[in-house]
């Protein structure tokens, strides 16, 4: 997000999903997508079938690997290099769009200089990979028209994950991908309402469609709209908010809709955090992990139980809508919210309905300013949308970038390791994944039939690491780093190469963001789940 | 656009764009020809020989994989049609296990649809030795069961798991009467490399790909599917205030009529008998049941006790627009805090 942000001027997918299936080029780094995005998968796999060439850069040979004319499994956290190495031969070889360049880019001269770091010996020292392999995606990406970039957290759960994604729209912008049909940048978001969640300004420094609380014009119309003073500094992160609770600053959380304990990396940390609190309420549709800490538990709807609107990937608002009576007591986060606004004396909490939210959205938010519930009937509409009349938009930066001088910023940039490698006492890399038979964990945890197909953790690890540390399929291992210890069942897999082992993080029974890095991205304030050091042993019984 | 090619069909004038079959032309002008193994997100086999008409100058063809041309004359019900069609038919039907009112597909079934066209007795079906309906019930997958018993080998199944889902986990096994839909190693479905996206139980004409423990749902809603940020469109049905199905929307822009496990099977976290069902209020180091009264007025004394620096709020990606819009407003102007974020960065 704030990667592409800086680049391009927008942090979102610069393309549609269906898109994908045009595409002449798909270079997959860090998503397991058919997995991840089982949907997406399928347009991933329609264009191979039509001839596309795929390249998928991931530490483990996951199940798209199946589908792909080149896999590169580098070391986990070396993307950065892997991707500058490819924009180096791009260059070398002449295989760059000038043209493009020229008229649609600046920054070009400093961003070539930054290249000459990245030599072959030490791309190819820093990814474990064969220069000739790299050299080989740089030349399919390049020379293949139009060519997609899907990334998902791979990229971003990095101590680095902010230059990760500037160096993937470096790629692009070289080879001119960016504003044609098929082509773009297009990191695929987790959630279902993600892209929406940070549209509405769930995030500390900004409002709704990504105004900034510091920018004085911007505070003065949301003051004067909501009829209250409102602060110009940005707030806590995520991670950051835990960390205050943890050190005695943060008094009291509001957590909605999350589960923490098992999602957020060094989850033991968060439990501590949490148990200093001296009030800790919980909206949420079940008594998760987390949910049981709390002193007051609030019963929120499903998705299934209210009306309203979720934004997908693409940036596509479509409406949500009831399909059954909320269960028990349960109510829709927004009438739960209202209702302890106004208890608190909040003027501006009386909606009789989302669309009457939705409503005063579009009027506070530019991008959002031509959307209603109407127009939202059938399919959807991709911001931004910006009047009434206005088809929304498909695809990102056709004419010009949303950056202030309208031009794609290219960006030098320089490696820097993980924050933990691995060494004598923790030899091992870990690296979390996602199944497809789950989501996060709470929901799916609760639906019955997905736990038959996948019921229990495993830790998958290398033939050559296995038999080094004595293992065998469905042993019981244990898996430990500097900050916690779990217990899972064995998976010798050739998907895995020596050295890197990989968990899944959907059960409570065995939570694997314990183990987890808490090392963060200095702009994006994202943890670093997908490098951890760890070292692996059999439990004998 | 391209000119539409004009051609008669039962002497009917039809209009239709190039490359369109003369089964799909018939059938958007409302001339039902019968058919099985033709399906309109899949490329034509033309395997179940019931969709046979006859074009004027030429011998009798498949009418699914033949495009329109200019000037055709198409017949659709001859004599010789219709005894070659029956013929067809009734082979399909003497290896087909009908005990049709236990079966899921019932009253949607394609072969019944075709039978009742046809007009295909009990007696017909008499005089033909059938084989033995012996075959197991492959009921491994905890959604879907697979009974090959009723399979007419239309190749649907197959022809969507390589051209939608794009994975290829089931094929035609063994030859002539044994011929039938497998999985690698004819294991159960289970152990295989499918994913249970449930595609082909979508598509499947008859019984043989059937949802276990379906319920018909009383009536449907179109929305959209709560787990990833992909945002397939789903019909959600219901049934005494029930979640009871789920299937895709089709020619849905993002989705375009798919769906994983997830979004088509995965809905029951909904109904689950652990969903909160009143708030809670944290008593003498217990969580018990309160009123929202009482909880509201709690948290909203509690929380007024401390300055906007000293409060957080964690919002959830899983929220729709609506409800984060409210949140942080509520964050912002009354609790006075930026301090607001959500899971995205996980």
């Amino acid at each position: 997000m704030a990667g592409l942000a800086t680049a391009l001027g927008s942090g979102a997918m610069t393309n549609t999903i269906a898109e994908i299936a045009g595409a002449s080029c798909i270079l997959a780094v860090g998503t397991s997508t058919t997995a991840g995005h089982p949907v997406i998968g399928y347009r991933v796999k329609e264009a191979v079938r039509k001839g596309a060439r795929l390249i998928v850069v991931n530490p483990k040979e996951v199940d798209l690997c199946r589908h792909a004319d080149l896999h590169l499994p580098l070391l986990p956290g070396s993307d950065l290099a892997l991707l500058m190495g490819m924009a180096r031969v791009i260059l070398e070889e002449g295989l760059q769009d000038q043209e493009y360049i020229d008229r649609r880019c600046e920054n070009f001269e400093a961003f070539k200089k930054s290249l000459k770091a990245f030599s072959p010996e030490f791309v190819a020292r820093t990814t474990g990979l064969p220069w000739e392999k790299i050299a080989q995606a740089a030349r399919i990406y390049a020379t293949s028209k139009p060519a997609t970039i899907l990334y998902c957290m791979g990229i971003t759960q990095h101590s680095h994950g902010t230059d990760n994604v500037l160096a993937i729209s470096n790629l692009a912008l070289l080879t001119g991908n960016l504003g044609r049909v098929s082509g773009g940048v297009n990191p695929l978001r987790g959630q279902n309402n993600v892209q929406g969640a940070c549209d509405m300004g769930l995030l500390p420094n900004v409002f709704t469609g990504y105004q900034r609380v510091e920018d004085p014009a911007v505070r003065e119309k949301f003051q004067r709209a909501w009829g209250y003073p409102l602060k110009g500094t940005p707030g806590l992160t995520h991670t950051e908010i835990f960390d205050a609770a943890h050190g005695g600053k943060i008094k009291a959380i509001y957590l909605v809709g999350e589960n923490p304990l098992l999602t957020e990396a060094n989850a033991g940390h968060v439990r501590e955090a949490l148990e200093r609190l001296e009030f800790f309420v919980v909206q949420d549709i079940f008594l998760n992990e987390t949910a049981a800490l709390a002193d007051v538990v609030l019963p929120a709807a499903s998705f299934a139980e209210k009306e309203g609107t979720f934004v997908n990937t693409e940036r596509r608002v479509q409406r949500v809508r009831q399909v059954i009576e909320p269960v028990g007591e349960s109510r829709p986060d927004w009438w739960i919210t209202c209702a302890l606004a106004r208890e608190m004396g909040g003027r501006g909490f009386d909606f009789q309905s989302p669309e009457e939210i939705f409503r005063e959205i579009t009027a506070l938010t530019p991008s959002f300013a031509g959307l209603s519930y109407r127009r939202l009937e059938r399919g959807g509409i991709q911001w931004p949308c910006p009047t009434a009349d206005h088809p929304g938009t498909p695809i990102l930066h056709r004419e010009k970038f949303a950056t202030p001088s309208g031009k794609g910023k290219l960006v030098p940039l320089s490696y820097r390791p993980p924050a933990e490698t691995p060494d004598g006492r923790y030899p091992l890399v870990l690296t979390t994944e996602r199944s497809i038979f789950h989501y996060h964990s709470t929901m799916t945890r609760h639906s019955p039939g997905l736990d038959d197909l996948r019921g229990e953790e495993e830790l998958c690890l290398s033939p050559e690491d296995a038999r080094r540390l004595g293992i065998v399929d469905g042993d019981l291992v244990e898996v430990v780093s500097r900050r916690g210890r779990v217990e899972v069942k064995a998976r010798v897999t050739r998907a895995c190469r020596p050295g890197v082992v990989s968990m899944s993080f959907h059960f409570a029974e065995c939570p694997t963001n314990t183990l987890t890095s808490p090392a963060r991205d200095p702009v994006a304030k994202i943890p670093e789940t997908k490098v951890c050091a760890v070292r692996v042993s059999k439990i004998s019984r | 656009m391209p000119d539409l090619i004009t051609l008669t069909i039962d002497g009917v004038e039809v209009k239709a764009a190039p490359g369109t079959t003369i089964l799909r032309a018939a059938l958007e002008r409302g001339i039902y020809i019968p058919h099985l193994c033709d399906h309109p997100d899949l490329e034509p086999v033309g395997v179940c020989r019931l969709c046979l008409v006859e074009i004027e100058g030429r011998r009798p063809t498949v009418s699914c994989k033949t495009p329109v041309e200019e000037g055709m004359v198409v017949h659709t019900s001859t004599p010789d049609l219709e005894r070659t069609r029956r013929v067809n038919l009734e082979l399909l039907v003497a290896s087909h296990d009908y005990n049709c009112q236990f079966c899921a597909r019932n009253t949607r079934c394609k072969l019944q649809e075709v039978t009742r066209y046809v007009g295909l007795q009990q007696e017909d079906m008499d005089r033909l030795r059938k084989p033995p309906l012996d075959q197991p019930l492959d009921d491994s997958n905890p959604f879907f069961v697979r009974n090959m018993n009723k399979c007419v080998l239309c190749g649907i199944c197959v022809r969507t798991c390589a051209e939608i889902q794009g994975d290829g986990c089931i094929d035609f096994a063994y030859r002539g009467i044994r011929t039938k839909i497998s999985v690698m190693g004819d294991g159960p479905i289970a152990e295989s490399t499918c994913v249970s996206c449930g595609e082909c139980v979508a598509r499947c004409p008859v019984g043989a790909l059937v949802p276990k423990k379906a319920e018909e749902p009383s009536y449907e809603v179109e929305t959209v599917c709560p787990f990833c940020g992909c945002g397939c469109g789903i019909i959600v049905g219901a049934r005494g205030g029930r979640i009871v199905s789920s299937r895709a929307v089709p020619g849905h822009p993002a989705s375009g009529g798919s769906l994983c496990v997830k979004g088509r099977f995965g809905l029951g976290f909904v109904n689950h008998p652990d969903r909160l069902k009143t708030p809670l209020i944290r008593r003498g180091g217990k969580l018990v049941e309160a009123s929202w009264e009482e909880a509201v007025s709690l948290v909203a004394e509690r929380l007024s006790r401390y300055s906007g620096a000293q409060l957080a709020v964690i919002a959830s990606a899983k929220c729709t627009v609506e409800d984060n819009y409210v949140l942080q407003k509520f964050a912002r102007a009354v609790l006075g805090t930026n301090n607001i974020d959500h899971c995205a960065r996980l």
